[in-house]
């Protein structure tokens, strides 16, 4: 006994300094590919004979600096933060909801038509508790049949929840064209909520209060997956399923609720998206918030503090982005080519800490 | 078991063909290897003995090009070299065959040994054939090159990658566990062949942990304790022992302890349970699509212990399944002190006392990323005092993990470290740790022993005394006879998915049983 004791004391002081130095790794995992992502897309825009320095200079400019620039930088988080939170509640449960996009857009486009509805009947604040809960389940049915397969049936989630997007994404402007169309407008669009039955803004600022929404939501999921026992069945179905079966977890019964968690979690980004930012949907508007997430989700290794800051980097990149792109003649696409090469060197970073890991260091 | 096998003479050389010069390796919380030197000789068979977890694999990994030493050389003929992928230990003429096969079942053996060549030429079959037949030739073996692997044997599939080492040009062979699959025919016949391979001059390094093998297999002994080489027995010296002096003297070096406590069995005598059973099973029936199981009526007294023999794969797992909750059953009924508990989930009968230590450790006894901490609350997760309202109660779980890492002698840095990281010894004992603990009445151990070391064995069978003795009702599930012998008070012998016999273990159940399990009486 002595002889453990002695082994466990030893160890607790290499483990603290072996814990720091794994923290390090962590963040020079994270920001490696981020630095290096910059550092290439400035020689896309060399090669494309644009100043790099001033592109960098307008992002950060226009997206962090300027008070305009950051209140949309924040407002844009609010979304993506509730799909972020969406995505570490499935994946950290080894479910591959890839499925976002479908559930944010039907979930935007319902609520987009119910609320104009609603505001005659209903006091403001009723509408939006309405609108956000409606929002979330429609997201959650929309995953239903995907998480029906996956739990009796075993069938791959990945390849189900990306057809149900593109339903979704089809049926959504079924929905905008033909059923919801607004009639006094011409292009096709649903009804407007005016600005005045929106979220509420934070303070003086044009900040929506969906930033508030989406903070809380990541932080409660980050809790819920890391401090519950709830959590903790859902990581053991997801680390290894035999082992959930064996200790006799209803892994069916908790598929289907990382499932109903998750898609309710991007159900919600669209509804605030709808009833913080956009106030319509007009037909065709798809800004594939869920798919651009999951790399960021990664990059965080699934934790929710971290998927915060990769949040706010990636709402800084796009806010600021758009108006570099109108400012130097970049298309406005050049923010998805910066996250398109971070998620290869996210990739890479991957392949070297595997390759460090199998040479036994 | 192999009394006509005799060792030959080692060829006589000068230098090492490959050595380890004070090699060591470390992983979290663990030194694998600690300043270990190693030479290996043409022409010697070099036995490399060790319990599970005293460092075996990790120096056939440094050897074989898996990993790499911290500190410490590897010289091949006197060169320092660094081998940093398999490939090039095959290019410095150091082949391995590893425990468990590396071929692939659904191709032939000249496509098997063809694997490997460039991705754009038609491999040569006839070319590769002839090459086979002649190393087969030269160490005596024989096998049909246009055989598909899948339908040959274990012990051919050794063959066949020691044939395929050979031809890429191997003068070391490594052959890890290669007897942990093997039937004893198959084992001597592997102890033949690698007499007749040293003869030719290759130096052969032979892995395992049993004893009568190391004696009668090798010519050099080496043997490993705790990550440290604590004892090299050179030929001249092994021979002039003899077996029975020289098995004493490697027992005191693998388990540092006076020597034959380690083979000596305690075989204490119990007194003869008595009482209404605890367990009691009834027409218990399991659907499967390879080994249904039907009509098993079986029922168990409180302190005793009933094994279940059998050869592997006739039912036993299914049957254990379907007792502790995992599987369906299609039929029959379970009482557990009176109580029916046949519709109850996992949970609900490990509520009442019924326990399952599982063989299938890390693939579905544990979450091998885990905590050990959360790996002994693993069927407990949500309860209280561990839990509480859903919260978890970090204080009470370490607790509760350092009372049982204590009182079980799980060998581990600390409570937090992941569970995959420790030996297959200290796994089991956190199981039995899981298991054993809190208010229990009926264990089902399957394979309690399956891959430990001996010292672990002796702990395990210990503990499974011990829970008899509390008066807990234990049926033991084992493919070792030895082992159903040892413990069990009466022995049930399963064969194709029934119970085909129930024998008391008296002084000719050993008979019995071996002609139930053979079908002579079926």
């Amino acid at each position: 006994m002595s002889e453990t004791t002695q082994i466990g004391g030893d160890a607790l002081l290499a483990r603290r300094s072996g814990a720091w130095r794994e923290r390090l790794r962590l963040v020079a995992m994270a920001l490696g590919p981020v630095l290096g992502a910059i550092v290439l897309s400035g020689l896309v825009l060399l090669a494309l004979g644009v100043d790099p320095i001033a592109y960098y200079g307008y992002v950060v400019d226009r997206g962090l600096i300027n008070p305009y620039g950051l209140q949309a930088t924040l407002t844009r988080m609010g979304p993506l933060l509730l799909i972020a939170a969406g995505l570490i509640v499935a994946f950290r449960a080894g479910i591959w909801n890839l499925g976002g996009d479908g559930q944010f857009l039907l979930s935007a486009v319902i609520v987009a038509a119910l609320g104009p509805l609603l505001v005659p009947y209903l006091p403001v604040w009723l509408v939006l508790l309405v609108g956000l809960a409606v929002g979330a389940m429609v997201g959650a049915v929309w995953s239903l049949l995907p998480a029906l397969l996956k739990a009796y049936q075993g069938v791959n989630e990945i390849i189900t929840t990306l057809m149900m997007t593109f339903l979704g994404v089809s049926f959504a402007n079924v929905l905008v064209k033909l059923a919801f169309r607004d009639p006094a407008t011409t292009v096709p669009q649903t009804r407007t909520l005016i600005v005045a039955d929106r979220l509420p803004r934070l303070f003086d600022t044009t900040v929506s209060s969906g930033l508030i929404i989406g903070l809380v939501a990541i932080v409660a999921v980050h809790l819920l997956m890391t401090r519950t026992s709830f959590g903790l069945k859902l990581r053991i179905v997801g680390a290894n399923p035999r082992a959930a079966i064996h200790a006799g977890l209803n892994v069916p019964l908790l598929t289907m609720a990382t499932f109903a968690i998750s898609a309710a979690l991007a159900g919600l980004a669209g509804a605030v998206e709808i009833m913080g930012v956009q106030g319509n949907v007009r037909a065709d508007w798809n800004p594939a918030y869920s798919l651009t997430v999951v790399p960021l989700v990664f990059l965080a290794r699934f934790n929710g503090f971290a998927s915060i800051a990769f949040v706010f980097l990636f709402s800084v990149l796009s806010i600021g982005g758009e108006s570099a792109a109108r400012r130097t003649g970049v298309p406005n696409f050049f923010t998805l080519v910066v996250v398109a090469i971070l998620l290869i060197m996210l990739g890479i970073t991957e392949y070297l800490d595997q390759r460090r890991r199998a040479a036994g260091k | 078991m192999t009394q006509t096998l005799s060792p030959s003479e080692p060829l006589a050389d000068t230098r090492p063909v490959v050595s380890l010069d004070h090699v060591t390796k470390r992983f979290p919380g663990v030194v694998a290897n600690d300043r270990v030197s190693f030479d290996l000789w043409p022409g010697e068979v070099h036995v490399l003995l060790g319990e599970n977890g005293a460092g075996k694999s990790t120096l056939v990994g440094m050897l074989s090009g898996l990993q790499l030493p911290d500190e410490g050389g590897v010289l091949v003929e006197g060169r320092e070299v660094r081998i940093a992928s398999p490939a090039r230990a095959l290019e410095l003429g150091i082949g391995t065959v590893f425990q468990h096969s590396m071929l692939v079942p659904s191709l032939s053996v000249v496509d098997n040994m063809a694997l490997g060549g460039s991705w754009w030429s038609r491999p040569d079959r006839d070319g590769v054939a002839r090459k086979m037949a002649a190393v087969c030739a030269d160490i005596g073996v024989t096998i049909d090159p246009h055989a598909k692997v899948g339908s040959l044997s274990l012990g051919e599939q050794q063959q066949v990658e020691i044939v395929r080492a050979l031809m890429r040009g191997s003068r070391v062979l490594i052959l890890d566990e290669a007897t942990a699959m093997l039937t004893p025919k198959g084992a001597d016949d592997l102890g033949a062949l690698m007499g007749r391979l040293v003869k030719l001059g290759i130096a052969v390094v032979f892995i395992t942990h049993k004893l009568n093998e190391a004696l009668a297999f090798g010519h050099r002994i080496t043997v490993l304790r705790l990550g440290r080489k604590v004892g090299e027995i050179a030929p001249e010296r092994l021979a002039a022992l003899g077996p029975a002096a020289a098995t004493a003297e490697i027992v005191r070096l693998m388990f540092g302890t006076g020597a034959t406590a380690a083979e000596a069995v305690a075989t204490t005598v119990r007194t003869r349970p008595s009482g209404a059973p605890v367990l009691e099973i009834e027409g218990l029936a399991v659907d499967d699509p390879s080994v249904p199981v039907a009509g098993i009526d079986l029922s168990v007294a409180p302190g005793e212990i009933v094994g279940l023999a059998g050869i592997d794969g006739n039912g036993q797992k299914q049957f254990a399944e379907a007792l502790a909750g995992q599987r369906r059953l299609a039929a029959g009924r379970i009482l557990l002190g009176g109580e029916a508990i046949e519709r109850l989930d996992v949970g609900g009968r490990r509520q009442r006392g019924l326990r399952y230590v599982t063989d299938d450790r890390l693939g579905e006894g544990t979450v091998g990323s885990f905590p050990i901490s959360l790996n002994l609350l693993l069927k407990q997760v949500g309860e209280a005092p561990f839990w509480r309202r859903g919260i978890e109660q970090p204080e009470a779980i370490a607790d509760h993990a350092r009372r049982l890492v204590g009182e079980f002698d799980v060998r581990t840095p600390g409570i937090e470290t992941a569970i995959g990281k420790l030996s297959g010894g200290n796994i089991q004992k956190a199981l039995l740790a899981r298991e054993l603990s809190g208010p229990a009445r009926a264990v089902i151990f399957a394979k309690p022993t399956y891959g430990l070391d001996v010292q672990n064995i002796r702990a395990t069978r210990q503990r499974i005394r011990e829970a008899a003795d509390r008066g807990l009702a234990v049926i033991l599930i084992s493919t070792d006879l030895e082992e159903v012998l040892e413990l069990s008070d009466r022995v049930a012998v399963m064969s194709r998915g029934h119970i085909v016999g129930v024998v008391d273990n008296d002084a000719g159940a050993r008979n019995r049983v071996g002609e139930l399990m053979s079908g002579v009486t079926a």
